[in-house]
C-alpha cells in the first residue's frame, strides 16, 4: 500500500504545481509595473480607470437582473412541474440543459439575426432593448445551473403537503410561492445565484457581439493594449470567482448546521 | 384527494398548462427559436429555398483546417484533463491521503472550473508568455530559452495547456462522486479472491467507471469546443479555431457569405451535440452501477 500512497501524493503534487504556477505568475506579474521593485501600481491604474468602474458596475447590474429573472423563471416552473406536471420533467430538464449543448456564440448569433432592426421584435435597435436581450441571454446561460439547483432543493421538501397545508389555510399562489416555497429552497437559489454572478461578471462573447460595455469586453480590450493591468484584472477576477464559490459553501454549510441543530 | 368529484380535477389539469407558459415562452424566444433560426438558415439559400450548398461550403480547406485544429485542441485538452483529473480525484478518494486534502481540492476545483475566459488567458500570458514568470525563471535558473525550443503560448500546444486549467477541475468534480461510489466490498472481495491491486483496477474498478470516464471525456470535449473568450484573449485572431472564425464572421462577415456563417454555427452545434449525446448516453449507463 506504500506504493499506492506514493502515486497519490505525486498525482496531487503534480496537479497542484500546474494550478499554482499561473496563479503565482499572474500575481507576480501584476506587481511588476514599477521597474525594479514590486508595487501596487497596476491595481491603482486599473481601479482609477473610469471605464473599469463603468463596465464593472454595468456587469454587476446585469448580473443582479439576470439572477432576478432566472429565479422568477426557474422557481415557479420547477415547483409547478413537481406539483402538477411530473410527466413533463424530462422535457423541461432537457430544455434547461440545452445551453450546455448549443455554444453561447451560436445563441447570440441567432439573437443578432432574429431580433435585428428589420424584424418583428427589433430588440437590437435600442440600447434598452439590447440590454434586455443581454439579460435574456445571460438568463439562458444560467438555466442549467439554476434549474438543477432549485430542482434539487425542491426534492428535499414535500411540495405536495406544504402546498395543501398552505391552501387549506387560505393562501393564494403568490403567497405560497414567496412565503412557503422560496424560503424552503433559499439555499439552492443562493447557490445558483452566486454561480450565475460569477459567470455573468466575466462573460465576453454575448456582450462583445451585442456591443454592450460589459466587464468582459473591457478586460479583453485592456489585454490587447496594456502590459501589466491585465494581470491585475486577472487577480481581481479570480478573487471574485473565489468569493462567489466561498459564499456558496458558506450558505450550504450554514443551512446544514441549522438543519442539524433542529 | 380521491374523494373529489371528477369535474374540478379535470378543469385543474387543463389549467395546469398555464403554469409552464412563462418558462416555455422564454425558452422558445431566447433559446429554441434563435437556435432553430441558425440551423434552418444553414440549409437555405438567401432567397429562402432549400439547399445543401452552405453545408458543402464548409468543406473548403481553410474551414476544414479550423475544424480540425478545434477538434484537436478540444480532444487533447479533454483527454489530458481526464487523465490528470482522474489521477488527482483518485488520490483524494481511494489514495489514502490525509482527509484534509479532499475538501480544499474540491473547493478549489469549483473555483478553477469557473475561472475561464479572458482572465484565464491573462494568467497564462503572465506565466508562460514571452516575459512571463516561468519563461524568465527557466532562462535565469536553468538557462533554458523556452521560446527557442519552438514553444509558443499562442499556438495549439499553448491553447491546450491553458484549457487544462478548467478541464482538470471539471473532471475532478465529476469523477469524485463516481470514485466514492466504488464500494469497499468490491475491493475486499477481489482481494479475498487473490487479486492484486492492479488486477482489481483493471478487472473491477475501471470497467465500472468506464462509462463515467468516457462520458466525461465527451463533456470536456464539448466544453472546450464552444469556448471563445480564452482563445480570443490569448491569441487574438491569429489561431484560426472554429469559434474564433465564427466570431470574426459575425463581426465582419469575413467569409463573405452570411449563410456560410449559419453553416459554420450549425457545424459547431453538430459537434457539441454529438459529444453531449455520448455524455448523456454514457451517464445513463453508469448510473446502473453507481448510485
Amino acid at each position: 500500500m506504500k506504493g499506492n500512497r506514493f502515486w497519490a501524493w505525486s498525482a496531487l503534487i503534480f496537479g497542484l504545481i500546474y494550478f499554482a504556477l499561473p496563479l503565482i505568475g499572474m500575481t507576480e506579474f501584476s506587481f511588476r509595473m514599477r521597474r525594479g521593485e514590486y508595487s501596487f501600481d497596476a491595481y491603482r491604474v486599473v481601479l482609477a480607470d473610469p471605464n473599469f468602474r463603468a463596465t464593472f458596475s454595468y456587469s454587476v447590474t446585469l448580473a443582479v437582473l439576470t439572477i432576478i429573472l432566472s429565479v422568477c423563471l426557474t422557481v415557479p416552473t420547477a415547483y409547478w412541474v413537481r406539483l402538477r406536471m411530473p410527466r413533463w420533467r424530462p422535457v423541461i430538464e432537457f430544455v434547461t440543459l440545452l445551453p450546455l449543448v448549443v455554444p453561447p456564440i451560436v445563441i447570440v448569433f441567432g439573437y443578432i439575426r432574429l431580433y435585428n432592426t428589420s424584424s418583428l421584435l427589433p430588440l437590437t435597435g435600442t440600447i434598452t432593448g439590447t440590454n434586455a436581450l443581454l439579460v435574456a441571454g445571460y438568463t439562458v446561460l444560467s438555466l442549467p445551473y439554476m434549474y438543477r439547483a432549485v430542482d434539487t432543493g425542491l426534492r428535499a421538501i414535500d411540495v405536495q403537503t406544504l402546498t395543501e397545508a398552505a391552501q387549506s389555510l387560505g393562501a393564494g399562489w403568490f403567497t405560497i410561492m414567496t412565503r412557503i416555497i422560496l424560503p424552503n429552497v433559499l439555499v439552492a437559489v443562493l447557490s445558483g445565484a452566486f454561480l450565475t454572478f460569477a459567470i455573468v461578471i466575466g462573460e465576453f462573447v454575448l456582450a462583445a457581439l451585442l456591443n454592450r460595455p460589459a466587464f468582459g469586453p473591457y478586460m479583453q480590450l485592456i489585454g490587447a493594449n496594456r502590459a501589466y493591468e491585465p494581470a491585475a484584472l486577472a487577480v481581481i477576477s479570480f478573487g471574485i470567482t473565489w468569493a462567489c464559490m466561498g459564499l456558496i459553501q458558506l450558505v450550504t454549510r450554514f443551512s446544514q448546521a441549522t438543519r442539524a441543530s433542529r | 384527494m380521491s374523494a373529489r368529484p371528477a369535474a374540478p380535477a379535470k378543469a385543474s389539469i387543463s389549467l395546469a398548462w398555464v403554469g409552464l407558459l412563462p418558462f416555455a415562452l422564454f425558452a422558445f424566444l431566447f433559446l429554441i427559436l434563435p437556435t432553430m433560426f441558425i440551423v434552418v438558415g444553414a440549409f437555405r439559400t438567401p432567397e429562402g429555398a432549400f439547399t445543401l450548398a452552405n453545408v458543402r461550403g464548409l468543406f473548403t480547406p481553410s474551414i476544414l483546417a479550423a475544424f480540425w485544429i478545434s477538434i484537436r485542441v478540444s480532444f487533447w485538452s479533454a483527454l489530458i484533463g481526464c487523465l490528470i483529473g482522474f489521477a488527482m480525484a483518485a488520490a483524494i478518494t481511494v489514495g489514502r491521503l490525509p482527509n484534509g486534502a479532499r475538501s480544499p481540492l474540491l473547493t478549489f476545483s469549483g473555483v478553477a472550473s469557473n475561472f475561464a475566459g479572458v482572465p484565464l488567458a491573462f494568467a497564462f500570458l503572465a506565466t508562460l508568455g514571452r516575459v512571463g514568470l516561468v519563461t524568465i525563471l527557466l532562462r535565469e535558473w536553468f538557462g533554458i530559452n523556452l521560446y527557442a525550443t519552438g514553444f509558443n503560448l499562442l499556438s495549439f500546444a499553448g491553447l491546450t495547456l491553458t484549457y487544462l486549467f478548467f478541464q482538470i477541475p471539471l473532471m475532478i468534480l465529476i469523477v469524485t462522486p463516481a470514485l466514492d461510489g466504488l464500494r469497499r466490498e468490491w475491493s475486499e472481495a477481489a482481494q479475498i479472491l487473490g487479486a492484486t491491486r492492479f488486477q482489481y483496477w483493471r478487472m473491477v474498478a475501471l470497467p465500472i467507471l468506464w462509462p463515467t470516464l468516457l462520458g466525461t471525456l465527451a463533456l470536456l470535449f464539448a466544453n472546450s469546443f464552444g469556448a471563445v473568450a480564452t482563445a480570443y484573449a490569448l491569441t487574438g485572431s491569429s489561431l484560426s479555431i472554429v469559434p474564433i472564425l465564427l466570431y470574426a464572421q459575425i463581426r465582419g462577415d469575413v467569409l463573405g457569405d452570411p449563410h456560410l456563417g449559419y453553416a459554420l454555427a450549425f457545424g459547431m452545434i453538430f459537434v457539441t451535440g454529438v459529444a453531449n449525446a455520448i455524455y448523456m448516453w454514457m451517464r445513463a449507463r453508469s448510473e446502473k452501477w453507481i448510485r
